[in-house]
């Protein structure tokens, strides 16, 4: 067997290797960009999902951006305290975590439940929806249920189930992105832990509500007369709980006519 | 090769063999950032910028060290050596001397290290007998043609979005059917003669 060919290309191959090697280390030395060595840090600090949740392009940006002192330490809304305490380590700083928020679509009119007002067939889009005459459901502020906040959600959290977008606890790392699509806000930003939430956001009369879904909040104010915390006010037509002094022990939802407060799932 | 000839080849190679449409190479970039016209354009140039000088850079590898040592059955591995060792350097060198250029391209620079369209690039320049020149020129040329297709493709998959296909149609399998109308209609090129 000839082995002068295999040493060869062996020998070339190594070679090769070795220069193209030693280039790439001489060029990391020469070309060596100086990055403040905190920025790694903080970067491995951080839950690295790249959800933008924080309004910077990823983890590396807001790295970036919290050594520059243009966010604040704490500004991960997904790594919520361990995080902020990790980061603040880092940059020599006490810090206080931004409270975890999630996304709750604030409506309940399903398919069937909500009364419509035209059959909308036009593009699959809750804004070009919204446009004409205010989109096909006869609530001005029930959710349309063509997914716009499905589509810009970063993670995935967001389906639509029978005509209402619903949001998915576990997977939401509380960006906002949904929130400030939405031309009907239907979608609010509440506390990570929030037990119970008012599922409608109507405010119309009662009259008006109960012609136009089955389900709308009518302003009674039985949960207002109920809540032992005084959690609960109606207010405009609609019924909000103040999220703070909830204690979460349900009387609002056994007693609510309209079953629409409802508990997070 | 005189001056109408390498521009005849580079027209070939953006159009009548463009390396989607015709030598289906580079699919997987051509699906993956194709969602936005703006990306898929960075994606492109990204491509463009790396096939261009990798096609100089393999030239001269094959040239002055495969060649001589009757090496030429072992360029693919000296080529994919060769190529990743070449984007590590430059994304170094980008992101000391043109940070601007490093934070346009971004992500799409290390991901097409292992990119096929890349590789053949390097392997047909050798397999055509070019020269320096001629290899520069197609290899300039052939991702033009990627970018041409790339950015033309994410346009009619932003009119897609708003389309509503049947059930079983929606996302991917619309998504390769509009490819392959759009490879038809690059197939018109086919009949061009001069």
């Amino acid at each position: 067997m000839n082995w002068t060919p295999i040493l060869i290309s062996a020998a070339i191959f190594a070679g090769m290797g070795i220069v193209l090697g030693a280039l790439l280390a001489v060029a990391s030395r020469v070309f060596a960009v100086k990055v403040d060595e905190r920025v790694p840090k903080i970067q491995e600090a951080l839950p690295g999902a790249n959800c933008g949740g924080c309004g910077y392009s990823g983890c590396a940006a807001l790295a970036e951006a919290i050594v520059k002192g243009e966010a604040d330490p704490g500004a991960c809304t997904v790594g919520g305290a361990p995080v902020a305490k990790a980061i603040g380590t880092i940059m020599g700083v006490e810090a206080k975590a931004v409270r975890r928020m999630r996304a709750q679509v604030m409506c309940c009119g399903t398919t069937g439940v909500a009364n419509k007002k035209y059959d909308y067939v036009g593009a699959a889009d809750c804004i070009a929806a919204e446009r004409l005459g205010g989109g096909g459901k006869s609530c001005p502020n029930g959710c349309l249920g063509l997914g716009s906040c499905a589509a810009v959600c970063p993670v995935g959290a967001i389906s639509i189930v029978d005509g209402v977008a619903f949001v998915d606890k576990n997977t939401c790392v509380g960006c906002g992105k949904c929130e400030s699509v939405c031309p009907k806000h239907v979608i609010r930003m509440i506390p990570y832990d929030t037990v119970y939430y008012v599922g409608c956001t109507s405010v119309e009369t009662g009259k008006a509500t109960r012609e136009s879904c089955g389900v709308g909040c009518i302003s009674c104010r039985i949960c207002e007369k109920n809540c032992p915390t005084g959690a609960i006010t109606v207010n405009n037509f609609v019924a909000s709980i103040r999220y703070d002094q909830c204690t979460a022990c349900g009387l609002c939802e056994q007693k609510c006519p309209r079953h629409i407060i409802k508990k997070s799932c | 090769m005189n001056f109408g000839e390498i521009l005849l080849m580079m027209f070939t190679a953006i159009l009548v063999e463009n390396f989607i449409f015709s030598r289906f190479y580079g699919i997987c970039p051509f699906l993956g950032v194709s969602s936005q016209p703006d990306t898929a354009l960075g994606m492109g140039l990204a491509v463009t910028f790396v096939i261009t000088i990798s096609s100089a850079v393999t030239w001269a590898v094959y040239e002055f060290l495969l060649l001589p040592f009757e090496l030429d059955f072992l360029k693919t591995i000296a080529f994919i050596l060769v190529i990743a060792a070449l984007v590590q350097f430059i994304e170094m060198f980008l992101r000391k001397f043109i940070p601007s250029l490093y934070a346009s391209l971004g992500i799409y620079l290390p991901l097409i290290t292992t990119n096929c369209a890349v590789l053949s690039s390097a392997l047909l320049n050798v397999q055509n007998g070019y020269g320096f020149i001629e290899s520069v020129c197609f290899g300039l040329a052939a991702s033009l043609g990627f970018t041409l297709a790339i950015v033309v493709f994410a346009g009619v998959r932003a009119r897609l979005r708003d389309a509503k296909p049947p059930k079983s149609f929606e996302g991917f399998p619309l998504t390769l059917i509009a490819a392959g109308l759009l490879a038809m209609a690059f197939a018109g090129f086919s009949g061009v003669r001069f």
